[in-house]
């Protein structure tokens, strides 16, 4: 009771985990844009994204287990918290030179396809039900789909579209989370079961 | 044999400097990053105001105050390009 009097609302922390994938569509983009081997020459630089994946993955478990109001809310907020960590620890690996093989990328292909399925299999409600019912739709498919671009980079590394596209998911998703209110209309649209519009 | 060599040369040299300012044009677009994103915070600001709740403080709980994402927008583009970009264009220009 006294914690959910002083927890913040869940939109809340939508916004701050959008500030972190921003933080890490930007690190990636600045990958992409000089290439490995400039973003490379400062060691801590090679750290920065997967740490900053793996971080966000710690900070995740919190908000499994305090904000979530449903089995399947918490399940799926473990799994991207698990996905989370997974692909920043895998990350780091490279970067620190005890993992070789550029298949490491896979994990983060699967992190983004498990999250996607995560995300589209906890939503219940249909698209135009309210506005977080339809960010949950998109983020699902968005993030469902741009799992080709990390599994393109573990086919071939050196491409350039393909590491794009990795940093744009970041983009898209960090877009997608500021838009998310915890009761507010999409496109005109809320249903009379969502809940009381607040702000 | 010595006209060969010359447009050898000149190739060469032709090659390097797209290659140079396909360098220069990458570094403009880095540092441009980071005040884009800000600018695109600033944007959200001026489209929502009612999203910074610093402008009318009154009443409003802790959270509410603290939460002021375009402000977060803006302030991650701030430090992107303080931080992160000098470096990273220091050693694209280093590479040159």
């Amino acid at each position: 009771m006294i914690l959910a009097g002083i927890e913040p609302p869940a939109e809340f922390v939508h916004w701050w985990f959008a500030s972190g994938f921003l933080v890490l569509g930007l690190l990636l983009f600045a990958e992409a844009l000089v290439g490995s081997e400039v973003w490379g020459r400062r060691p801590w630089r090679r750290y920065l994204w997967p740490g900053f994946a793996f971080t966000m993955g710690v900070f995740m478990w919190p908000v499994s287990t305090f904000f979530t109001n449903s089995t399947i809310h918490m399940v799926a907020h473990s799994m991207w918290a698990q996905v989370l960590m997974f692909a920043g620890g895998a990350e780091l690996g490279v970067a620190r030179g005890k993992l070789h093989s550029q298949y490491w990328r896979l994990t983060s292909a699967l992190g983004l396809a498990a999250s996607g399925v995560a995300l589209l299999v906890h939503e219940q409600n249909h698209w135009l039900f309210s506005r977080a019912a339809f960010l949950h739709h998109a983020l699902g498919w968005t993030v469902l789909v741009a799992a080709a671009f990390p599994l393109a980079q573990a086919l071939r590394p050196r491409s350039f579209t393909a590491a794009m596209g990795f940093a744009s998911t970041f983009f898209a998703i960090a877009v997608l989370l500021y838009c998310d209110r915890d009761v507010a209309p999409i496109f005109g649209h809320l249903s009379f079961y969502a809940g009381i519009l607040h702000r | 044999m010595s006209a060969d060599v010359a447009h050898e040369l000149r190739r060469k040299v032709e090659r390097e400097r797209v290659v140079a300012r396909t360098r220069s044009a990458r570094a403009r677009i880095l540092l441009a990053l980071g005040p884009a994103t800000s600018i695109g915070g600033l944007a959200w600001a001026v489209v929502q105001p009612w999203r910074l709740t610093l402008l009318h403080p009154f009443g409003q709980g802790f959270y509410w105050l603290l939460a002021e994402p375009p402000l977060y927008v803006v302030l991650v583009g701030i430090l992107f390009r303080l931080l992160i970009v000098p470096g990273i264009v220091a050693d694209l220009e280093e590479q040159r």
